[in-house]
């Protein structure tokens, strides 16, 4: 289980969140929906230990991680899709999944899952290309991809179907979907878009200002009373 | 042509020699972006080691094995070198990074130090380190003779340039360095220990140094300058050759190299020098970024 709590964070003086909690289960999707510029992108971020939080606190399997590297978080279990995918464009794709290795104890990092390539077959056959000369779709799939070859318990996801053409988007909502069901995976899914949210997610949180202002089932959430906050 | 032959070789000697020098701060700038003023002295303390290598095996080895000293002192060098770097790092760099002026400043109080040192243990002349006996002589061509000493220095810097080009390229922790050099936050975000990597980024490039003043050692005396000697020449390989490119270093020395030794030849030592840095400071007004020029932190 993940847990932030109270969380206030942003960039130097300027807060971006103000107290927001979130739950995120292992084996469950959980949607972060809300408008640009709400700070989806800083409370994942925060999550994965890239920004530290001005208070509150984040609890993962029952520790606290909020003072934690980012690197403790990913080899406890936590990993991160950034929005932007952040590939490593001067190194082959094999590379990069490679490094994805690097979250998991040194003797089990000998070889990449094959499930990958069952996930993402275009990976295989792009294996030696360097990433930065990789589509935009294809670079997604790497990033995600990356953070699944260290099989963590947790995934953060931010914003994984932005500019993306739809026979990848549905490729990807089927990874998260599977990802969660079958290998038991938690997956902490931002995203601004309704439909693809709910296409995947278990339980769904939206900001407005930094705070959270609803949240629930997403089976029983009323779309139309969850548009009210997403409409610009 | 004998001379046009040695002309080449010379240029492509000095181009050896500034490339072992400019290839540890190939990373410790060109990659990690740190302006370490201590790296010629890195480069004296490969120097000091090779002497102190030699001392050694004068005293305590037989003679017939003392030739043998330099083959010892080679890897020691670097891991003296590399142990200097690597305890910079802990203790001074890492608190310094993003901070350039602060680490060029408190860097270049450490390379004071270290040359004080230098001067309390062997003393302020310069001492003589007796090259081995199987670096005598030349190899005779057409005329032009090619000293054993300046091809030894050809293959270490070509066999040194492989090392760290496999290193970097073929294994674990050279894809980490890569990595963490393109995008720190990623990379730490994935599990890799950017601290580890750091240290060991540093460790290499300042054993590097120490490898370069282990050659050094083979050409003339050394002394506790030594390396203030090579440090701008260096620093002018990594910049003209681009930032973060290991390949456009090793462009950058043979340039600079050739062009110095051509120069010296119709002109002399110190004109030479004036055309080279003059043609430098040409060059980059045209192409700023340097001949092969990479993505890295520094640049972004």
């Amino acid at each position: 289980m993940l847990k932030a709590e109270g969380i206030r964070a942003g960039y130097d003086e300027s807060m971006v969140l103000n107290d927001v909690s979130l739950q995120a289960e292992i084996g469950k999707v959980t949607a972060v929906l809300g408008r640009n510029g709400v700070g989806k992108s800083t409370l994942i971020k925060t999550i994965a230990g890239l920004i530290k939080p001005a208070d509150g606190s984040i609890k993962w399997m029952d520790e606290r991680i909020e003072k934690k590297a980012p690197e403790f978080r990913a080899r406890s279990g936590i990993a991160y899709v950034p929005q932007g995918r952040e590939i490593f464009s001067a190194l082959t794709v094999e590379e990069n999944l490679l490094l994805g290795l690097e979250a998991l104890p040194r003797k089990e990092r000998k070889e990449l899952p094959g499930e990958i390539f069952e996930w993402f077959p275009i990976l295989r056959e792009m294996m030696h290309r360097k990433g930065g000369d990789l589509s935009g779709g294809q670079q997604q799939q790497l990033a995600i991809a990356r953070a699944i070859v260290g099989r963590p318990k947790m995934l953060l996801l931010d914003e994984p179907m932005e500019g993306i053409q739809p026979s990848i988007v549905q490729l990807i909502q089927q990874v998260i979907i599977d990802i969660a069901s079958k290998q038991g995976m938690g997956v902490v899914l931002v995203e601004h878009s309704l439909d693809l949210a709910f296409a995947c997610a278990d339980y769904y949180y939206i900001l407005d200002h930094g705070t959270v202002v609803s949240e629930g089932i997403t089976d029983m959430a009323h779309k139309d009373l969850v548009k009210q906050h997403l409409i610009i | 042509m004998a001379v046009v032959a040695t002309q080449l070789f010379n240029g492509i000697s000095l181009g050896s020699i500034l490339l072992l020098i400019a290839l540890g701060l190939a990373i410790t700038f060109g990659l990690m972006n740190v302006i370490n003023m201590a790296h010629g002295e890195f480069i004296m303390a490969g120097a000091y080691t090779t002497y102190v290598v030699q001392q050694a095996f004068s005293h305590y080895v037989p003679a017939a094995l003392f030739n043998y000293y330099y083959i010892a002192a080679i890897p020691l060098s670097f891991l003296i070198g590399a142990l200097l770097g690597f305890v910079l790092e802990k203790t001074l760099i890492r608190f310094l990074y993003h901070r350039p002026l602060d680490s060029l400043l408190a860097t270049w109080g450490v390379s004071l130090i270290l040359q004080q040192m230098a001067r309390s243990i062997f003393g302020a002349p310069n001492v003589a380190v007796t090259a081995p006996a199987w670096l005598d002589g030349g190899l005779t061509i057409a005329g032009a003779v090619f000293p054993y000493k300046r091809l030894f220095i050809i293959a270490l810097a070509v066999i040194c340039m492989v090392a760290l080009y496999l290193y970097l390229d073929k294994t674990a922790a050279g894809r980490k360095m890569r990595a963490v050099t393109m995008n720190r936050s990623m990379a730490s975000s994935l599990g890799v220990s950017t601290q580890k990597v750091d240290a060991a980024a540093f460790a290499i490039g300042s054993g590097l140094a120490g490898i370069a003043g282990c050659a050094l050692t083979v050409l003339g005396p050394i002394g506790s300058t030594i390396g203030t000697y090579y440090i701008v020449d260096a620093f002018m390989i990594v910049i003209l050759g681009g930032i973060g490119s290991l390949a456009g270093t090793v462009f950058g020395a043979l340039s600079i190299g050739m062009l110095g030794t051509v120069a010296e030849f119709w002109t002399g030592a110190s004109m030479a020098k004036v055309i080279v840095f003059a043609a430098i400071v040409a060059f980059l007004q045209f192409k700023p970024a340097g001949l092969l020029s990479a993505r890295t932190r520094s640049l972004e």
